[in-house]
């Protein structure tokens, strides 16, 4: 039994629901049977992978979900051997090169190279569609991350083996992708769902999954799914996740707001108390009693960017005084160029805790 | 393969170069064959020119902004110096999708360097100048290594006799101080509106694309001076407006040139290109000047969930307040000070929602 995330996924691109015009202009685009390098971008959870692989679906037929992963030796200059997986399908591969870190270049020349100097024959002739598929098509997953050295490799084989290769770049923001990639590709801008769209999307889930709710009244229900809709902040996927959890916890689901406090993950729940400490205790002491709490969080695998960000958030919630508000803006916007610049996150962490101590404590 | 496709039926090779042909890019397929077609750049094409005449030429340094012609200009250049045939032999093309380590000057630059030069058939010399040397073109060189820059140093000098250097970048700061005192330089300015203009004409009629007013300028404002943008974006916007039905009616027998029947429009172009439409940076700008930080959050959030890029709003916010005459020049000076932070801290690759909200807040306390 699969997620309903990956079960309810749409598989071409008449099963989108959401963001029509964009759908129609990927269907043109697939119609032709050709297009040019894509920068597909927008926030996480808004649908970017699942439009991509409909579009795929439909150029190439259903053997784009034919997947299998391939695990490819590189050797950098240093003569070190770097592992890397591929996932790829007859007419696809689909890369995540900033799982290198700062080899990612040694990744985009070799394999991309590899990929484009040799021309995809295409035998089948029974697709639907006269033109032949004379390219394949190249995934690259987290384009933001991908360091400058990267994308400057890129730019030259993006037009020298244009005719035998398509790329496809997948980020959430494109203020890192350098100017030059910019302007080799089309642009695809896909927004986070609206509450509406994401509403349509859970009640026919919870009609094909004959969900029971602890009341029947329509309305009701609509509001509860709308709140659903509210916590995960237009993160459809997030949002699919919880209605699950939310449906598999109770044999029906009980439609008061208490049973949405479930979905808070723990280090948020952490974070919102971490924030109210920092409001009620400005003290040496408690940066101490702070300083574990943060440990924690980052021996979990949080990402530091994440626990600022959240914690700023929740830090304007609770304190009132709009000029405080907009110091600790502007605190979090410099501590968070450090932490990016920066390689030991806990610094400047703490070192925003205090700051914002101190901010508070001023007011 | 290629070969035994030859052998078979010339026909069916027709058939593949034009299909070949169809899946280049526009960019590609346009590009100046000769020098006199690169657009607006007369100054560097005149001292090219007369430099071909005298079949003398120095190692050069070509920088500018993105789809200025840079690129193009070389290789347009070599064509005509060499000709297809002695090209392969005679120009060494190294870009930043190629390993451009300390390592690789030393070897395979240096090796290339140092060959002498193959004769050319008397066929070729006829035709063209092949002028006794060779060309070496570097590309994107600003993405090299300062040490692999000094190593190429000794090398320029040592083998001028028979071998030419073509440095080309974007920003000339990045190329070592004595690696470009070596070149003589060429500066590519942003294309003028004329120029790229009638190229973009030239390449609608071409292609037969159904325009609607005022298109083209659309299209070179947004893409403000770079001409490979400007080409993207048309090439774009013709696939998509290139819309269901007519591409049944088209290739029967391989033939795709379709009969557009669908325009393309100025909104349309603004779609493709990622530009913020006019009317939501004028609400953002409003929000920003209420000064209510409620109001400024949801509306960054906002933003933030239809994914539009942080650089982008940026860029136009730049343009709205600047250019805002009742803004007095010292709130004005603040705010670019504002504009000019965020950006950098962009550049180096922040939380876009942490540092948008950080915007907005700062020029709303500075308004």
């Amino acid at each position: 039994m699969s997620l309903w995330v990956d079960k309810y996924r749409p598989k071409s691109l008449d099963q989108l629901s959401y963001h029509d015009s964009i759908t129609h202009n990927l269907r043109a685009l697939a119609k032709s049977g050709d297009f040019p390098h894509l920068l597909v971008y927008g926030p996480s959870g808004a649908g970017k992978k699942t439009r991509i692989y409909a579009t795929l679906n439909e150029i190439f037929g259903a053997q784009v979900d034919k997947l299998k992963i391939d695990v490819k030796t590189f050797v950098t200059s240093s003569n070190r051997k770097l592992e890397f997986n591929v996932l790829s399908s007859p007419y696809h591969l689909e890369i995540t090169p900033s799982d290198m870190g700062n080899n990612d270049r040694v990744v985009i020349q070799d394999l991309l190279k590899e990929v484009a100097s040799t021309e995809q024959v295409d035998f089948s002739n029974q697709s639907s569609s006269k033109t032949k598929h004379r390219f394949k098509v190249v995934v690259i997953n987290e384009a933001d991350s991908l360091t400058r050295d990267a994308q400057a490799a890129l730019r030259r084989t993006m037009e020298k083996y244009s005719s035998n290769t398509r790329l496809i770049l997948v980020c959430n923001s494109i203020s890192n992708i350098i100017p030059p990639i910019k302007s080799r590709t089309l642009l695809i801008r896909i927004p986070a769902p609206s509450i509406t769209d994401m509403n349509k999307i859970f009640t026919t889930i919870s009609n094909k999954e004959s969900l029971k709710f602890s009341s029947n009244d329509s309305q009701e229900v609509n509001q509860f799914l709308s709140n659903i809709g509210h916590s995960c902040n237009g993160n459809l996927r997030k949002g699919l996740l919880s209605f699950e959890t939310l449906s598999i916890q109770s044999e029906t689901i009980s439609l008061s707001p208490n049973s949405l406090s479930v979905l808070k993950l723990d280090w948020e729940v952490i974070i919102k108390n971490l924030s109210i400490t920092i409001r009620n205790n400005r003290n040496v002491a408690s940066l101490a009693k702070v300083r574990v709490v943060l440990y924690e969080l980052l021996s979990h695998c949080i990402p530091p960017r994440i626990i600022l960000k959240t914690l700023l958030f929740n830090l304007i919630e609770t304190v009132n005084s709009e000029y405080v508000v907009s110091q600790l803006i502007e605190l979090a916007s410099i501590f968070d160029e450090r932490l990016s610049l920066g390689q030991k996150s806990i610094f400047h962490l703490e070192g925003f805790v205090a700051k914002a101590m101190v901010a508070i404590d001023k007011m | 393969m290629t070969s035994v496709l030859m052998n078979k039926a010339t026909g069916k090779l027709d058939q593949y170069e034009e299909e070949r042909l169809h899946h280049t890019p526009w960019v590609e397929k346009y590009r100046p064959k000769k020098l006199e077609d690169v657009a607006s750049q007369d100054h560097a094409v005149t001292v090219l020119q007369r430099t071909i005449e005298s079949a003398n030429l120095p190692h050069m340094l070509f920088y500018g902004p993105p789809g200025t012609g840079k690129t193009s200009t070389i290789l347009a250049l070599a064509k005509t110096l060499y000709g297809p045939r002695l090209y392969k032999t005679r120009v060494l093309e190294l870009n930043a999708s190629d390993e451009r380590g300390i390592s690789i000057v030393r070897e395979k630059i240096k090796n290339f360097a140092r060959l002498t030069v193959s004769n050319p058939t008397t066929e070729d010399l006829e035709n063209y100048p092949c002028p006794p040397y060779k060309i070496i073109i570097l590309d994107e060189a600003d993405s090299m290594t300062n040490d692999a820059q000094a190593a190429l140093r000794r090398t320029i000098e040592n083998y001028s006799s028979v071998t030419r250097f073509c440095l080309i970048c974007n920003y000339i700061t990045r190329i070592i101080d004595p690696l470009a005192s070596r070149c003589s330089k060429f500066r590519f300015k942003p294309l003028n509106n004329d120029n790229a203009l009638n190229r973009l004409k030239y390449i609608a009629e071409e292609e037969k694309i159904n325009l609607s007013e005022g298109v083209l300028e659309e299209v070179l404002k947004i893409s403000n001076g770079d001409l490979r943008k400007a080409i993207t974006f048309l090439q774009s916007a013709t696939k998509l407006s290139n819309s269901l039905e007519d591409v049944e009616m088209a290739d029967e027998d391989g033939n795709f040139e379709s009969e557009t029947t669908s325009k393309i429009t100025v909104n349309g172009i603004q779609e493709i290109a990622g530009v913020i439409p006019d009317d939501i940076v004028n609400q953002l700008a409003n929000t920003i000047k209420s000064k209510n930080i409620k109001s400024i959050s949801s509306q960054v959030n906002e933003v933030i969930l239809q994914g539009r890029s942080a650089q982008q709003v940026i860029d136009q916010l730049h343009d709205k307040f600047i250019l805002d005459d009742t803004i007095n020049s010292i709130t004005k000076n603040k705010i670019a000070g504002i504009l000019f932070n965020i950006d950098k801290r962009l550049n180096n690759g922040t939380d876009e929602h942490v540092q948008l909200l950080n915007l907005f807040v700062q020029i709303s306390n500075a308004l």
